[in-house]
């Protein structure tokens, strides 16, 4: 290895980076409510994304009460059912996930780690967490317009979406689709704020490749988002067209209970593409953010630095560009040429390779790290468990001849959730233990933390465990219930039986974890401004939680990367990004360098 | 600094910021225009996908194409017209000419409007000709790609309506020349997104 040459520079004059005009709060109103502060409409995102997640919750209680106990419960018919699922999947992928991750992460960590005072567009940023509210409340409206929401599945496959077998083909298709439509315009206003801030708005010295490893998975998740959401657009408002003009986009010759229906000649298996064309960049918008925030966590919490910092920017890139070109693997059973889904199946196992690379450097991250068992550390390990487990379903998913009897099957909704459900999830909570003493001043209860992780960790194995098996034996999804289906034991019952149990009992867990925010609010531990002694800017604020503005009156200088951990010398084992090179006690050279020397 | 060079970085290995007080990582972009061009992405990938659609749609048996209209053309010339006014706006504010701006910007709002007022009249006559939304997939997706282009410049009408005020209101040149800059690229990357959207619906 080369002499490396070392820029020190004691102390640079500040003065040429430009300050943005501040916008500042006159009143209460636009203080907490049309508020244009990043932090704040971080906070409305993310409480409405979080009421909306519970109805999803509650939403997954019911169905699974269903198929747990059939026949117990009368005031669950059929069409209620599919309306359960179907809200349950929709909420759950859209309105919880990505708002959450991008629009509650996104906002608040963006500018404080970039070293931003803000979005670059913060009223365009207002703008966009208004339009996702009133999307939300139209998805909601949806419940209470007459025939109920839509029961067609998340996926909103035509013909049948419109038809008016389906539950809620009348009102609730379409507000369903005018709600997506919504959302997707006030995503882009937000997301143009994420990707403009982080390419324009960084702090000197804040060179991409210095920029936290949480930064570049929600960057990149959301260029994705900004291409692969019009797919879903266009999706959405052609079949608003088929549904309430007439046309035949998606809609084919039918007969309907006898009657033939005016459509004719459209494509069902086009409605298949665009959504999947969104649906599984999807998949990566919620997974990405997650793959950065966990980096960062658990070399926070092993004092050490990531393993192979650029390998994990580089394969969060190639997985984005990947997930554009493996789509049509969710549609194995549509029917396609046979070349066709050789290619899918091959573009869909190379994914494997950068994510599998991920996975390697955490683990290698963590390998004779100083681990401390923190709350944040230990969700982070389960995720990296579960991402695995759910991980190699998918490999099985992704080859043809293995897809196709699995096709439809508890399998699916058991890798699914794994994968992009539990997975994220974990990361989710790892992270709001991770943050909420910079967000609110104050420690979560540690007592109640374990009690949730716990419950939640085992409990998730609990649940979508036995569902892979169940998937193998045939058991179908989206049913009902199973009647007598002779390759169906009785024994299939007494698991689903189980399985509900435990999806009441992890849920219960999230209401504890609920209160512990709250309860935490008031009377949790006053925290220190960087309890876990972390390098990245936003523990380096001069307020706690900070302030209008994000830095007191001078923006941080950035020197370093955000993972000097464990450097020998150092006065707390670690350098904060924005300490100069001449601030450091002892030895200058951090340990990494002396290896790469040999 | 090249991306490639960008990416390419170690930083484990260094530290500190560049002697040089002009910082070489600031940025050398001006935000309103990145925003415009991040923008401009997710709009390719919204009329990318709908002509995939439109082209996937065409392969099946009930196509039948688009019968002609001839106003079009007259409305293309409109839109290439505002295009240009907007463009004569942008080198009167690099002048540094505020009438030629007034003028400039004034003639695109108008030829802009005269456009969308074509198009709502090739709907009418359209439809005086029996040719409605339902009758054909082709007519389908004349209405929509129609609708999502006018709708994309009333959009722009509405960035267009405040940079007219702010040219003839607060005199701030550097802003005022920032917004028509804005205004004109957009301009013509509308005028770009409907010759595509033309040649579709001419060719097919």
């Amino acid at each position: 290895m080369a002499d490396v040459t070392n820029r020190d520079i004691d102390y640079v004059a500040p003065a040429e980076v430009e300050e943005m005009e501040l916008y500042h709060a006159h009143s209460w109103i636009t203080k907490y409510v049309f508020c244009q502060d990043a932090k704040v409409i971080a906070i409305q995102y993310s409480l409405t994304a979080v009421a909306i997640g519970l109805v999803g919750l509650v939403l997954s209680w019911l169905m699974r009460l269903q198929l747990g106990f059939p026949e117990l419960f009368s005031f669950i018919d059929a069409e209620d059912y599919y309306q359960f699922i179907t809200m349950h999947g929709m909420i759950m992928v859209v309105y919880l996930l990505t708002a959450l991750f991008l629009g509650g992460f996104g906002n608040y960590f963006i500018p404080l780690m970039v070293g931003a005072r803000d979005m670059v567009f913060p009223y365009v940023n207002m703008l966009s967490f208004w339009v996702y509210l009133i999307a939300v409340v139209v998805l909601v409206a949806s419940f209470f317009v007459e025939g109920g929401p839509t029961g067609a599945g998340w996926t909103l496959y035509p013909p049948q979406t419109i038809l008016s077998g389906t539950p809620g083909s009348d009102g609730g298709i379409v507000l369903m689709l005018v709600s997506l439509a919504l959302f997707i315009v006030g995503f882009t206003m937000g997301g143009l704020n994420y990707v403009v801030t982080v390419l324009q708005g960084r702090t000197r010295g804040m060179t991409l490749m210095r920029m936290p490893l949480t930064i570049w998975g929600i960057f990149i998740a959301t260029v994705l988002a900004l291409l692969a959401f019009p797919a879903l657009f266009v999706g959405a408002v052609m079949m608003l067209f088929d549904k309430l003009l007439g046309t035949s986009f998606f809609m084919p010759a039918i007969v309907e209970l006898g009657e033939q229906l005016s459509y004719g000649g459209g494509s069902p298996l086009l409605f298949q593409h665009l959504f999947w064309f969104f649906g599984h960049p999807e998949v990566y918008i919620v997974a990405l953010p997650a793959f950065g925030i966990v980096s960062d966590l658990i070399s926070v919490h092993a004092r050490k630095n990531i393993f192979g910092y650029r390998m994990m920017v580089w394969a969060l890139v190639a997985i984005g560009g990947l997930s554009f070109i493996v789509w049509a693997h969710h549609m194995y059973v549509s029917g396609m040429n046979p070349y066709f889904g050789f290619f899918f199946a091959t573009t869909t196992l190379i994914i494997a390779v950068p994510t599998a690379l991920k996975v390697y450097n955490w683990v290698l991250t963590l390998w004779r790290g100083n681990i401390q068992l923190t709350l944040p550390m230990l969700f982070a390990l389960a995720f990296i468990v579960t991402f695995v487990n759910g991980g190699i379903t998918g490999l099985f998913l992704g080859n043809v001849v293995v897809d196709v009897p699995l096709s439809d099957t508890m399998f699916v909704v058991a890798h699914f959730h794994m994968v992009m459900g539990v997975a994220p999830l974990l990361v989710i909570f790892g992270a709001i233990y991770h943050w909420y003493p910079k967000i609110t001043g104050r420690m979560l209860n540690e007592g109640m933390g374990q009690f949730h992780f716990w419950v939640s960790f085992l409990g998730a194995y609990a649940i979508f465990f036995p569902l892979h098996y169940l998937g193998l034996m045939g058991v179908p999804r989206r049913y009902y219930e199973m009647g007598e289906i002779s390759f169906i034991p009785e024994s299939v019952g007494t698991l689903n039986a189980f399985v509900t149990v435990m999806t009441l009992i992890v849920g219960f867990s999230q209401v504890v974890f609920l209160f512990n925010m709250v309860w935490s609010l008031f009377y949790g531990k006053k925290a220190d401004p960087n309890p876990w002694k972390a390098t990245t800017l936003e523990w380096q604020t001069p307020e706690t939680p900070p302030g209008h503005g994000n830095f007191g009156k001078e923006l941080p200088i950035v020197y370093r990367w955000a993972y000097d951990y464990s450097v020998p010398g150092a006065k707390d084992d670690f350098i904060p990004q924005n300490v100069p090179p001449s601030q450091v006690s002892g030895k200058k050279k951090a340990p990494a360098r002396r290896r790469k020397r040999k | 600094m090249g991306l490639i060079q960008k990416l390419t970085e170690k930083p484990w290995l260094e530290q500190g910021v560049d002697a040089d007080p002009r910082d070489p990582d600031a940025p050398a972009y001006i935000t309103g225009k990145v925003g415009l061009w991040v923008f401009l992405g997710t709009i390719t990938s919204l009329f990318s996908l709908f002509l995939s659609a439109n082209y996937v749609r065409m392969g099946y048996a009930d196509w039948r194409p688009l019968s002609e209209h001839d106003l079009l053309w007259f409305n293309t010339g409109l839109l290439v017209v505002s295009s240009l006014a907007m463009q004569w706006a942008v080198s009167a504010a690099r002048r540094g000419q505020l009438s030629g701006v007034r003028n400039g910007l004034a003639l695109g709002g108008i030829f802009a409007f005269a456009f969308l007022a074509g198009q709502l009249m090739v709907w009418r006559d359209l439809v005086d000709q029996g040719h409605y939304i339902t009758s054909n997939p082709a007519n389908a997706f004349f209405y929509l790609l129609t609708a999502l282009h006018g709708v994309h410049l009333s959009g722009g009408l509405i960035a267009w309506a405040r940079t007219f005020a702010r040219a003839w209101r607060d005199y701030n040149f550097f802003d005022v020349r920032l917004s028509v800059e804005l205004c004109a690229f957009y301009w013509h990357y509308l005028l770009g997104v409907w010759i595509v959207l033309f040649a579709v619906l001419l060719i097919t």
